[in-house]
């Protein structure tokens, strides 16, 4: 018996504990370079603010999520994290509703499809940044604009999406249902619209991403509160220490959104990834 | 000039000058064609030859280009209850379990709130046709995790519990193993019996269809119809019909010399490139059987 390499060439088949213990190394080497710069230069310059201590950041956390704010009234951080998550959700939600029933639409009427096709292709085209000063214009600076940049920047994406994903449907199960006594609206609500739920949460998914950047941009131009507008707001005193922890609570907060969208699909549509 | 006598009101699906052409490219030419009730027509013929075509011009999920095609005498609409279908692929619903397949077209044939009310007994009926394809250990599975031969089960139980006037195949068993081929075919054999059926079956495997209809049809684009030039382009015509004895559900007659030699006579008639009849020549011996033929072909027969 040739014995299977653990981890060299192509034919490697690294063992459970070796794939933790390479996945969990470079985050091991990343911290690690960090402490010791950080360490380095703090000996220097007692007063370095680029690369705080670990201490110096706990206490800045401590400060901003659990200490009660003396000018607004709140802990900062929870409601940071409350604005920009209803943000998100709201655009990010509107989009995917508006694009489920866009998309679906698209893909089974033709007429439809003729009509707002090259329309929608055109408009998911725009870089939505690069339209955010006409939003603010229209939609005022507070909530409306913000929320609406995030839909806007997703929702033609989505809708795209999700009719590439209802044209893959074969023909053959549109006239099977209709074999079997569906109405036009049954076919598309009832044979259509479940198939195409697991493929939509999975749009969801890939659209997050662009989603955060949306948000965190938005709330660094106009804002009072949110996730992104206080990481702009202490960049002006260098508040590395605030930074920092933010960044890694936004990553945080976007693996569990992430995973949770996940986790659903396995649950509710398991047969979804099992068919592929 | 017309041969044969076969009607539109004494058949359950007719067909005269049914054409259907894909561009300019002509896929079936002057399909005549007309089927008794409680027949089972198998088709065959040369891949790409239009077979599935045909079987979408009568499921109605394509239009033909010219011609004439019934279902009790009425034209052929988009598809209804009326014709039950089943695929290779696709028949069934990957979303749903077996059970919620089967009971599908009850619940979509009823309103919403009649479905509500006769949930058990629509439940009941699936089960029933369930028990009889041997699937009640399975109805909680998605067709992911069945086996070929169960999803195609399913896919048949998914149709008849319609009760479709006709029931069209296009290649059922074409993916399974042998074994679990000739199984099914006993199977549909047994099941065409006992609710008295009227199919119509799509399959490119001459042995399968000789065994299992009592009525083969052979379309095919290999033939002379006396146009010079044209000859690249021409559709499938059905080139030969034969009426099949009734024999008991066992593959054991596959063995039989004559099963043997009819198979050999499809091949050549439908399947050999260089081997062409003239139109005036197919060998169209069914009784429903029946030929249009335009005054320029009817001037081939000397
Ligand atoms: N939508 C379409 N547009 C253009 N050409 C088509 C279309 N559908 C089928 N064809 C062509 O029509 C011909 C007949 O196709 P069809 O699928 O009916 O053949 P078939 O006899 O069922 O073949 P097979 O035995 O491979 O299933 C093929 O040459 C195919 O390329
Ligand atoms: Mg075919």
């Amino acid at each position: 018996m040739v014995e299977e390499p653990k981890l060299l060439g192509i034919h490697a088949n690294p063992p459970a504990w070796l794939r933790l213990v390479i996945g969990l190394l470079p985050f091991a080497l990343l911290v690690g370079v960090y402490l010791t710069v950080s360490h380095i230069r703090i000996e220097n310059n007692p007063a370095d603010k680029l690369t705080p201590s670990v201490h110096k950041m706990v206490e800045a956390v401590q400060q901003m999520a659990f200490t009660v704010d003396g000018r607004t009234g709140c802990r900062l951080m929870l409601q940071d994290t409350l604005s920009s998550l209803r943000r998100i959700v709201i655009g990010l939600g509107c989009a995917a509703i508006v694009g489920l029933f866009l998309g679906m639409n698209m893909g089974v009427l033709p007429g439809l499809r003729g009509t707002l096709l090259p329309l929608v292709t055109f408009l998911s085209i725009i870089p939505p940044l690069a339209i955010l000063p006409i939003l603010f214009i229209v939609f005022g600076v507070d909530e409306l604009g913000k929320v609406m940049l995030i839909f806007l920047g997703s929702v033609f994406m989505i809708t795209r999406d999700i009719h590439n994903e209802t044209e893959k449907i074969p023909r053959e199960q549109v006239a099977k249902a209709l074999t079997l006594g569906a109405s036009q609206f049954q076919v598309i609500y009832q044979v259509i619209l479940p198939q195409i739920m697991p493929r939509l949460l999975v749009t969801v998914r890939l659209c997050l991403g662009a989603a955060w950047l949306f948000l965190i941009a938005s709330e660094a131009i106009a804002s009072t509160d949110g996730l992104g507008y206080r990481i702009f707001l202490v960049r002006r005193y260098l508040a590395m220490n605030v930074i920092i922890p933010y960044v890694l609570w936004i990553t945080l907060l976007g693996f569990l959104m992430d995973l949770l969208l996940r986790l659903v699909i396995r649950w509710k549509y398991h047969w979804y990834s099992a068919a592929e | 000039m017309r041969r044969g006598t076969a009607s539109p009101e004494a058949s359950i699906l007719y067909a005269e000058d049914l054409r259907k052409e894909y561009g300019n490219r002509v896929i079936l030419e002057d399909i005549d064609l007309a089927v008794s009730e409680h027949e089972f027509c198998t088709l065959v013929g040369p891949s790409g030859c239009g077979k599935s075509t045909l079987l979408r011009l009568i499921l109605g999920q394509e239009r033909p280009t010219r011609g004439t095609l019934l279902l009790d005498g009425r034209p052929i609409g988009y598809p209804d209850t009326q014709r039950g279908i089943v695929y290779q692929k696709y028949s069934l619903f990957p979303h749903l379990t077996v059970l919620e397949n089967v009971v599908l077209g009850k619940k979509l044939s009823a309103s919403f709130f009649e479905g509500r009310r006769r949930k058990a007994e629509f439940d009941q009926e699936a089960m029933s046709f369930l028990d009889r394809m041997k699937l009640s250990d399975h109805i909680e599975k998605y067709p992911h995790e069945l086996s070929g031969g169960m999803r195609q089960r399913v896919a048949i139980a998914q149709s008849l519990i319609m009760k479709p006037r006709i029931l069209l195949m296009d290649e059922p068993f074409g993916a399974l193993d042998p074994g679990t081929r000739e199984d099914m075919q006993v199977f549909v054999l047994e099941l065409w019996e006992d609710f008295n059926m009227t199919i119509f079956f799509v399959t490119h495997d001459l042995e399968e269809a000789v065994y299992l209809g009592t009525r083969v049809l052979v379309l095919s684009q290999y033939y002379a119809a006396g146009r010079a030039d044209k000859d690249d382009n021409q559709g499938a015509r059905i080139v030969a019909d034969y009426p099949l004895a009734r024999r008991a559900a066992s593959t054991a007659v596959k063995e039989i010399t004559q099963f043997g030699e009819l198979i050999q006579r499809i091949r050549r008639e439908g399947f050999d490139p260089a081997y062409r009849q003239r139109v005036t020549e197919f060998d169209l011996r069914h009784k429903d059987s029946f030929q249009t033929l335009t005054p320029e072909e009817n001037n081939m027969i000397d």
